[in-house]
């Protein structure tokens, strides 16, 4: 009844207005997805300084709080700059830098490659925010690491996956982990020494207990920090430097 | 009019889509911990389920019975992401929640079983209802569900502490295994027990 001819072309027709509705609602819908990304990435933001925010205050909380960022390149020169909501310096806003894609670019010799700093001011103190991304056991973790204004004392961090094992790997996103970083120390010298690791010493102001069960995504967390962080150091001499010359 | 009422109101109880055919039941267990979820699966489910049974429909004619599971794919798969897209805009929150099993509605047995059994030969409109039936047949047993292990699983319901604190001061506490899979388990198979032995003509000889 139904030719092969006929199965072909019906086939053919399905899938080609299939695909067009999608690509429609995909552009159409765009805009709110990305506005509602920005807005959870404001949130993790501010998660990491230890203020909490609601969905629906987070950008004016963000925009209280974070008065500037930058954009720095591997030799710790800005290249960009936005404070006070606007544009200073560079045509690109380090908000909307990727890390993931700023680590391929500096893995890479790419000069362009800008690594993204907020800068959270609270309290009458500066307290620096940097992006950190690494892989985990079955995919991708990121995160925010918050130091004091010695640069090296943590404030805290806040951490995301995209598929960790519940229970195991996945547990990186509990209060209960993330608190273990507050206090702690990343760098000694010029090297970051903070790290994650089994049995690890509590009063040691270098090490924090990894999760018993996910060694994978435990060590992807220490090595995250340490290929991120180590990526700020010249940027955070430069810093220290000139807060001392004034 | 009494038949199109019937297709609504007997997927709620005597062909119940979870208790009585048994279908859908991987995704009763896994979203119903808490309300919100519940109910945002329960919609998205008979959304899907309602627009994919009216386009199979209206093309059922076209379809070649050769490729037909193919085709009704094609259909479910492209309101699925349809679904996903729009909870990503606009209720984000329980879209991240939810991330893993609004594709998994592709392999809900509901949407597929109602395709087979009531679209490939009904017309539209009273596919369109069945696919509403069915689909808060299944929204019920969720949202039921949903209701008792967050009440005592974690002492709230959509979010709200309702337990008060009162409560726990004098040693009352949150049942953990409520809010385990396991225990989604249990429940479904008391909700069929009271269900059948309402309605005696459900049980097998």
């Amino acid at each position: 009844m139904f030719s092969n001819k006929y199965i072909f072309v019906y086939s053919t027709i399905l899938v080609v207005v299939a695909a067009s509705i999608l690509s429609i609602a995909a552009v159409v819908l765009k805009p709110f997805q990305q506005k509602n990304q920005e807005v959870e990435k404001m949130q993790q933001l501010l998660s990491s300084v230890g203020i909490a925010s609601e969905t629906n205050n987070a950008e004016e909380l963000y925009n209280k709080y974070f008065t500037e960022e930058y954009g720095v390149n591997s030799e710790g020169e800005i290249v960009s700059s936005y404070i006070d909501q606007k544009q200073t310096k560079g045509s690109e806003r380090p908000f909307k830098a990727d890390m993931k894609k700023e680590l391929q670019k500096v893995k890479n010799n790419d000069r362009s490659a800008s690594l993204p700093v907020f800068v959270c001011n609270k309290d009458g103190k500066k307290n620096y925010v940097v992006p950190v991304s690494g892989a985990g056991l079955w995919g991708g973790i990121w995160g925010y690491m918050a130091v004091d204004d010695d640069l090296s004392t943590v404030v805290g961090v806040n951490f995301g996956h995209k598929s960790e094992t519940p229970g195991l790997g996945a547990e990186i996103t509990t209060e209960k982990f993330q608190n273990q970083f507050k206090g702690k120390q990343v760098f000694e010298g010029s090297q970051v020494k903070l790290q994650v690791k089994k049995r690890a010493d509590k009063q040691d102001k270098y090490q924090v207990d990894a999760i018993s069960g996910a060694t994978i995504t435990s060590t992807g967390v220490s090595n995250m920090i340490k290929d991120c962080l180590g990526l700020y150091i010249k940027y955070f001499e430069t810093i220290k430097t000139d807060s001392n010359g004034k | 009019m009494a038949n199109n009422l019937k297709l609504i109101k007997n997927p709620l109880s005597k062909e119940n889509p979870i208790t009585v055919q048994v279908l859908g039941i991987c995704s009763a267990l896994a979203v119903t911990a808490q309300l919100k979820p519940a109910v945002v699966m329960a919609l998205s489910v008979t959304v899907v389920v309602a627009l994919s049974n009216v386009v199979v429909s209206l093309l059922r004619n076209t379809i070649p019975p050769r490729i037909r599971i193919i085709v009704q794919l094609v259909i479910v798969s492209m309101m699925v992401i349809l679904v996903d897209q729009v909870l990503k805009a606009f209720v984000y929150e329980v879209s991240k929640q939810l991330s893993v099993f609004v594709g998994l509605i592709i392999t809900n047995c509901i949407v597929m079983g109602r395709l087979e059994a009531f679209a490939m030969s009904h017309k539209p409109g009273v596919s369109f209802l069945d696919g509403i039936g069915n689909g808060l047949g299944y929204a019920f047993i969720l949202i039921t569900m949903g209701f008792i292990r967050e009440l005592f699983g974690s002492g709230t319901l959509w979010g709200c502490q309702i337990i008060p604190q009162a409560l726990y001061n004098i040693g009352y506490e949150n049942n953990g295994l409520m809010i385990m899979p396991p225990m989604a388990l249990i429940i479904v198979g008391i909700i069929i027990w009271v269900h059948r032995s309402r309605n005696k003509d459900l049980c097998e000889k």
